[in-house]
């Protein structure tokens, strides 16, 4: 059985700033890196492997150089890797890239049976959360965001038994297999890639499925196939706090005015 | 004495199964890596000089004298005793019979006060391991006690066998009265006198044989015990580093190469020598900051589990078997614990003050590299280390862009054709809150001295000294690399630090990257302008200061003066010294990549050497490393030490001493 992991190439986004004057990112020679949610994806998938002897496929969809990132994936110890890379993918919002990883899951499912999917609960670029939920609309596969611990798969039966993290609580929640779990970072840790194993990566051929492979409707993917248009990217203002009293020479007193003014917009509950 | 065939019989044996055990431990040796410790013979022949004969470090601690005496008494009896046995083949093969008695009786009395002399310090050896142990070596081991009476009884049966031998011939015989000038040996025969010529002939020849096989035995005994380093030690002074072991050697990267030592087998042949050469003095393990602060680390063990390993696995490594005892696990005689591995700070306390120049340091850091590179195993925190490097080039993961703002409020040129030296600020001086402070220093004084400098802002990247000694040499080797591109294309040759650690790294591990770089740290550099009158300082009294030195810049790299001299022009007055100083100081803590890690073990290093510095009432302690003064300044916070007592890097005293024209810009 095949556990898949949905990775993304993501710009550093710490190291992204935005143009004061065009108001857009300014992504010039800022790197790129697995999408952070997506490593513990990944961590999760081989832990999944360690556990109950599944083989992992990493996929991710993106441009040519996101191969790196998949490079990542086989030092961390994926079987197979894919990259889903075709110009007709490109410019797609969340919907239209469910389309095209959904399709890629059915091609690897035909070969070997898919138990789990996992992926990242979000990217630090589009920060959307939609990716996974859309695949396991998409596949009719069961849905299951926001877990930070994977308790049980019963392969006989084909459920699955995980815990949500949710505000200020946990749901146990046990449903049937196949699944798309999307992660929270609290779930692992991820591993550091030994040395053999980046350098078998850096040698390894990426497989690489184009639309000529997958066949997927054009209007369904890339731009033709986003309902969503972003109008404008800026940076908020953000309006300048207020200093209350002195708290160089009278901490005391400047306490005293700050829980006050707390207390009067109902931030400090007693 | 007789039964000169029988001797002949016990020595051949005795010899054969010396020379088998010998060869059989030292034939392992060969299994070690390739390593040149060859080069420049009369170098090395002047080492073995100074260091073996001469037993100078040996020497440096109080009670080294006593061994100095041991080792040369030993060199007088190795005669004394080639002759015995030479005599005992054939009396007409001794000295006795072939020289003429004026020079081979004073030969025999040099011998006797010898064996006395022997006796004596043999006897304070043993009363200083019953009455006054020192703490930090288990002196009382069976090991020492077998040794030390077997050399006492030696010693007693040659008195007893020249005593019953001359005996005959004090003077109350008629004939010829030959008697050997041996005050002692002759004493102890006047108590024989009298007693019949049978008895006293028993006697003689019971010693005799009582003095043969006790020095057989102890031959035999050598080989199986930590006495072996009376055969090792010298060759290892002949074999010692001719520089000092601040770096690592590279490795390369292919596919089916191994990494670092998971196996004893991949230890250079040295690294095994040494572990032979040890006589578990302890000296290491009593200047070891972990092990004085109770972290599962003693150099002296890992040195001693490197021999256990190898003998336990020699045998079957040779004969292309995998060992059966691991080399890294749970801690068991021969095998090395991880939290053994990650306790050294690569101070070098360890190699500095090793009688035999045994290499500790490059060892443990050497297991790191098969933890970390083999098989991703290391303390949790220190992942996210090796990220924050990888992806953003700084242990702290912060964006490369904010690489400048240290400098916003001053000029710092960007380094191009038209600056001189490159101002290598270092991570911590380009992130770190209290040390952007340091950086500022720093720059006031170069624009002091009219040096021309510039900066690469944000291409600057972290030089990797933590990377290494955390044993990520992938990781270490990639950075190397990627840095010397930089500085060839910018045209960097000439490289100010304000860290040991760049300072260090950028000059002597950089090197073997194929770059030679003109690195300097700015405690050199501000000592060099001042001796050379560039840099006006007015020597301004700031109460009391003690001096810390860094194990990188001090040990690892020999500047001890030059901070010293910086101190006294700034402040007018020579810095206080703590007990342990110059190659004696006590590491902060942070070193060898520790500065990244929790320290769970033990009690904290910083916090015993806060205290030591207390004790010499400073105002201030003057550091000249960004990781000493952090841990400096938690230290005193921790201990909640007098808040005056302040924590300063050198550049800060100097910069403070600037003249009012130049101080201006330092304050900005």
């Amino acid at each position: 059985m095949l556990v898949v992991a949905c990775i993304k190439q993501v710009p550093d986004t710490t190291q992204v700033s935005i143009d004061p004057v065009t108001n857009t990112l300014i992504r010039e020679g800022v790197p790129f890196i697995m999408n952070p949610y997506d490593t513990h994806a990944l961590e999760e998938a081989l832990r999944l492997k360690d556990r109950y002897g599944f083989r992992v496929a990493a996929i991710s969809m993106g441009p040519p150089n996101a191969e790196v990132t998949l490079r990542k994936a086989l030092a961390a110890g994926a079987d197979e890797v894919v990259l889903l890379s075709d110009r007709a993918f490109g410019g797609a919002d969340t919907l239209a890239t469910s389309q095209v990883l959904s399709a890629a899951i059915t091609r690897l499912n035909e070969r070997e049976e898919v138990a789990v999917v996992l992926c990242g609960k979000q990217t630090i670029d589009g920060d959307t959360a939609q990716v996974g939920p859309g695949i396991a609309t998409r596949l009719g596969y069961t849905q299951l965001t926001l877990v930070d611990q994977i308790q049980h798969l019963d392969l006989a039966a084909r459920r699955v038994r995980v815990r949500r993290k949710l505000e200020g609580r946990h749901e146990i929640v046990e449903a049937p297999m196949p699944a798309v779990l999307t992660v929270v970072r609290e779930i692992n840790r991820p591993r550091y890639p030994t040395v053999p194993m980046r350098l078998a990566a850096e040698q390894a051929e990426i497989p690489v499925w184009s639309n000529a492979v997958m066949t997927i409707a054009p209007e369904t993917i890339g731009l033709k196939g986003s309902p969503t248009k972003v109008n404008r990217i800026f940076s908020p203002e953000r309006d300048k706090g207020e200093i209350l009293g002195d708290g160089a020479h009278d901490p005391d007193g400047a306490a005293e005015l700050l829980i006050a003014r707390l207390m009067s917009k109902d931030l400090l509950p007693l | 004495m007789g039964y000169p065939q029988i001797f002949a019989a016990v020595l051949a044996v005795s010899v054969v199964l010396f020379i088998v055990s010998c060869i059989r431990r030292f034939r392992l040796v060969a299994l070690g890596k390739p390593e040149d410790r060859l080069s420049h013979v009369w170098t090395r022949v002047g080492n073995m000089l100074l260091f073996a004969f001469g037993q100078k470090r040996v020497v440096a601690r109080p009670f080294g004298l006593n061994h100095f005496v041991i080792f040369w008494c030993f060199l007088v009896l190795a005669v004394a005793n080639a002759d015995f046995v030479i005599a005992g083949l054939n009396t007409q093969w001794g000295i006795a019979a072939w020289l003429p008695t004026s020079i081979s009786g004073p030969i025999f009395g040099l011998f006797d006060l010898v064996s006395l002399l022997t006796l004596v310090v043999i006897g304070i050896a043993i009363a200083r391991r019953l009455f006054f142990p020192p703490d930090y070596i288990e002196a009382r081991s069976k090991d020492a006690f077998v040794i030390l009476t077997m050399i006492a009884l030696l010693m007693v049966a040659f008195f007893g066998s020249h005593a019953a031998e001359n005996a005959p011939h004090l003077g109350f015989q008629t004939g010829f009265n030959y008697l050997p000038p041996m005050p002692v040996s002759n004493a102890i025969a006047h108590l024989l006198v009298g007693l019949p010529e049978a008895t006293i002939h028993v006697l003689a020849t019971g010693f005799w044989w009582a003095h043969a096989i006790i020095l057989l035995a102890f031959l035999n005994y050598l080989p199986f015990s930590k006495h072996m380093h009376i055969l090792a030690a010298i060759p290892n002074c002949f074999f010692k580093r001719l520089g000092r072991a601040n770096t690592l050697p590279t490795e390369t990267f292919e596919v089916g190469a191994e990494y670092g030592v998971g196996r004893v087998d991949r230890f250079t042949w040295k690294d095994l020598f040494d572990s032979y050469s040890c006589t578990e003095c302890g000296r290491c393990t009593d200047v070891c900051p972990a092990f004085r602060t109770g972290k599962p680390l003693n150099p002296r063990e890992v040195v001693h589990d490197i021999k256990v390993n190898l003998l336990a696995n020699g045998e079957r490594i040779a004969a292309g078997q995998q060992p059966g005892l691991a080399l890294i696990g749970p801690h068991a005689e021969g095998t090395i614990a991880e939290d053994t591995i990650w306790s050294c700070t690569s101070c070098g306390a360890c190699m500095e003050v090793c009688p035999v120049f045994i290499e500790q340091m490059p060892k443990i850091l050497q297991l790191r590299r098969t933890l970390v590179e083999e098989e991703a195993r290391f303390p949790e925190e220190v992942i996210t280390f090796f990220e924050n490097m990888e992806q953003r080039g700084n242990p702290w993961g912060i964006a490369p862009s904010e690489r400048t703002k240290w400098c916003a409020h001053i000029e710092a040129k960007p380094f191009s054709d038209e600056t001189e030296y490159l101002f290598f600020v270092g991570c911590a001086g380009a992130f770190d809150a209290r040390n952007k402070q340091v950086s500022l220093a720093v720059a006031a004084i170069l624009d002091a001295a009219g040096i021309s400098w510039g900066i690469l802002g944000k291409d600057e990247m972290c030089c990797g000294d933590s990377l290494r000694r955390l044993g990520n040499e992938y990781a270490f080797d990639r950075m190397v690399r990627h840095n010397i591109e930089l500085f060839r294309r910018r045209g960097v040759v000439k490289i100010i630090t304000q860290c040991p650690h760049c300072f260090s790294t950028l000059k002597n591990d950089y090197r073997q990257f194929g770059i030679e770089l003109d690195v300097i740290h700015h405690t050199e550099l501000i000592q060099r302008l001042i001796a050379e009158g560039r840099l006006p300082v007015n020597a301004a009294a700031i109460g009391r200061v003690v001096f810390h030195d860094s194990c990188y810049l001090g040990r690892h790299n020999g500047i001890y003066d030059a901070p010293r001299a910086v101190i006294r022009a700034a402040t007018g007055q020579a810095p206080a010294e703590m007990a342990r100083h110059r190659e004696n100081s006590f590491c902060c803590g942070a070193g060898g990549g520790r500065m990244w890690m929790e320290e769970h073990l033990g009690t904290r290093i910083n916090i015993a050497r806060v205290h030591e510095a207390l004790e010499t009432r400073p105002d201030t302690i003057c550091v000249s490393c960004p990781y000493c003064l952090t841990m400096f300044e938690d230290g005193l916070k921790d201990v909640d030490a007098d808040p005056r007592v302040g924590v300063k890097d050198i550049a800060e005293v100097v910069a403070a001493a600037l003249p009012a024209q130049a101080g201006e810009e330092a304050k900005a």
